[in-house]
């Protein structure tokens, strides 16, 4: 599936193979078109990506070829072993987590989930936590907590799940008793969206000693579409709604909201998976190098530190 | 300007729908839902609770005040605390003109109100959110100010009671809301370290954000009869699954019949049982 501002880059791209492909049937020589139109691919590529609107990041971070939570883990961690169950009611599909090695360190990786096709999605509920799903999160933690583990958190979602079942079971209790908790875990977390960061569904694994956005990702507290729609009573003020609410990555540093961000390849980290992959990897283990310096209180006052200074009020 | 306009009133209020005027009765008279009539000098003495069918009337921060503290005597703090414009946000109208709008038609600064006093003698730090503020939101100064008011708890052994009242976080603000979530949260997990009560009045409605937060995680969660309380708002639940919701989906009673209650307490005996919880807890 090709988004609307890729679409000029792919029909180079195809240009560029029927020539190549000419090249090869025939003896025409056409290396100097085939260079001269890579330059230009390469130039449009360059343009297009670093003057992205925050509509166009928000697409990206939708894109049905990103790689998701399950995608980075089993990319970078050498062993992995999943495990299920919030030993109350279910195991949410839309919520994954287990012990993942790297480079023999051991961490806690934890992330929503989507699906690619419409099985998937529908088992992943695209990516919609319920209750059980944020209290297998925590019990996960918890876990990691225990065995002296880092956690690393891969956020993803268009929200926690609106539903009937989910507000029987406390989706709102859940959420928060996360965001409490989080704040006190002994060990270090880190937290990175690398898709959707929609509001408190996001939010509730995402309270961290380091809170990192990939480039084409967002983090707000309502998607733009729904913004739209209470705020300009149409779905129309999409595009505005994500301008006004500032929902990218640099947005979200400029207003110290995130500690860093992640660069991706150019073209969105779908392009890559691999080398997006590899940065992810680097900048965790990175940031847990860092953090394992401090020491435990230490750690938990700064999280809350930083936390309680987000926020701008005039008095 | 046409003959008619003679015998037409065009002052704003005269026309206005007895359901807008639902909230903080200013008028002699007061139509409960189930057509219940009563006067609101009546009202007022009777904790805004409708003495015929029990109706729990909306009520604000003043309100709330002036049952729970003594001779209704407090220190408010951090009363002049206003909203910023830090992402120069704008719809149909620019964030800062809705402020200044909101402003002057509630007089208040913003959507929650915090204070100190005491209640049949006992210390208490109060949190108190305004429904008719934008919609009870919680933006910064929402989240501000109760971070504050919890220090303030922290630092003086004083339990807090926190009483929400919101649509959710503020849509104005954004990410700068939602992380108003996480700050007032980092500030009732220091409360729970010092073991200082916390008591968390969930009033009709208390919604979205809000319930994600700091609304839910009360040492006790209570509410008053008949309270809307719920994540996602019952619209769009009704969107995503497509039916129409159970008759008492989200009330404070299926709340708490699901657990995640302690107690729903009648408005007119709120301070008297606040008390007799508080008192036990020293």
């Amino acid at each position: 599936m090709l988004l609307d501002f890729e679409k000029p880059i792919a029909e180079l791209e195809a240009k560029l193979e029927g020539m190549k492909k000419i090249a090869l049937e025939s003896d025409v020589d056409v290396s100097d078109a085939v260079k001269s139109l890579e330059t230009k691919i390469k130039s449009l590529k360059k343009e297009t990506f670093s003057n992205l609107t925050r509509w166009q990041r928000v697409q990206l971070s939708r894109h049905p070829d990103r790689p998701y939570t399950l995608d980075y883990i089993y990319e970078i961690a050498d062993d992995f072993v999943e495990l299920h169950g919030d030993r109350t009611v279910k195991d949410d599909k839309a919520i994954v987590g287990g012990f993942g090695s790297v480079n023999k360190q051991t961490f806690m990786f934890i992330g929503q989930q989507k699906g690619r096709n419409t099985k998937q999605r529908q088992l992943r509920n695209f990516g919609m936590a319920n209750p059980e799903g944020y209290r297998k999160a925590l019990r996960l933690m918890k876990l990691a907590e225990k065995f002296n583990k880092p956690i690393v958190t891969f956020i993803d979602t268009p929200g926690a799940f609106p539903g009937l079942e989910a507000e029987e079971r406390g989706q709102g209790e859940a959420i928060a008793r996360n965001l409490k908790e989080m704040f006190m875990l002994k060990v270090p977390v880190i937290c990175i969206v690398i898709g959707e960061g929609a509001s408190g569904g996001a939010l509730g694994i995402g309270i961290g000693d380091r809170v990192l956005m990939l480039e084409n990702t967002w983090y707000s507290v309502i998607s733009p579409e729904n913004c739209s729609t209470i705020l300009w009573r149409s779905w129309d003020y999409k595009e505005t709604a994500a301008e006004a609410m500032r929902v990218s990555s640099y947005d979200m540093l400029d207003l110290k909201l995130i500690d860093g961000i992640i660069n991706e390849p150019l073209g969105g980290a779908h392009i890559d998976m691999r080398s997006m992959a590899k940065e992810v990897k680097k900048v965790i283990l990175q940031h847990n190098k860092e953090l394992s310096e401090l020491s435990v209180e230490d750690r938990i006052s700064k999280r809350i530190d930083k936390f309680c200074s987000m926020g701008v009020v005039s008095e | 300007m046409d003959n008619m306009s003679w015998f037409k009133r065009k002052d704003k209020g005269i026309q206005t729908p007895t359901e807008a005027k639902k909230e903080a009765p200013d008028g002699l008279w007061f139509k409960t839902p189930s057509g219940k009539i009563i006067h609101t000098r009546e009202l007022k003495n009777n904790a805004y609770v409708s003495p015929e069918d029990g109706y729990h009337v909306r009520i604000g921060s003043k309100e709330y005040f002036e049952i729970l503290f003594d001779e209704n005597e407090f220190t408010e703090l951090d009363e002049n605390m206003e909203s910023a414009d830090p992402l120069k946000f704008k719809d149909s109208k620019p964030y800062p003109d809705r402020i200044k709008a909101s402003q002057a038609k509630s007089g208040l600064k913003d959507a929650v109100r915090t204070a100190y006093g005491k209640i049949n003698g006992l210390d208490l730090t109060i949190a108190c959110m305004d429904f008719n503020f934008i919609g009870g939101s919680m933006g910064s100064v929402v989240g501000e100010k109760i971070a504050r008011a919890i220090d303030h708890s922290i630092q003086n052994k004083k339990p807090f009671l926190m009483i929400s009242k919101s649509g959710g976080a503020r849509m104005m603000e954004a990410g700068l809301s939602l992380m108003q979530m996480a700050k007032t949260s980092a500030k009732l997990a220091l409360l729970s370290e010092a073991k200082i009560p916390y008591i968390s009045l969930l009033t009709d409605p208390t919604t979205g954000g809000v319930t994600a937060s700091y609304a839910m995680l009360g040492d006790f969660n209570i509410s008053e009869p008949g309270a809307l309380i719920g994540f996602a708002g019952p619209r769009v639940i009704r969107e995503t699954i497509g039916k129409d919701l159970p008759k008492g989906f989200q009330s404070a009673e299926f709340v708490l019949e699901h657990g995640f209650l302690d107690f729903i307490v009648d408005r007119r005996n709120l301070k008297s049982k606040l008390y007799t919880l508080l008192k036990m807890l020293k």
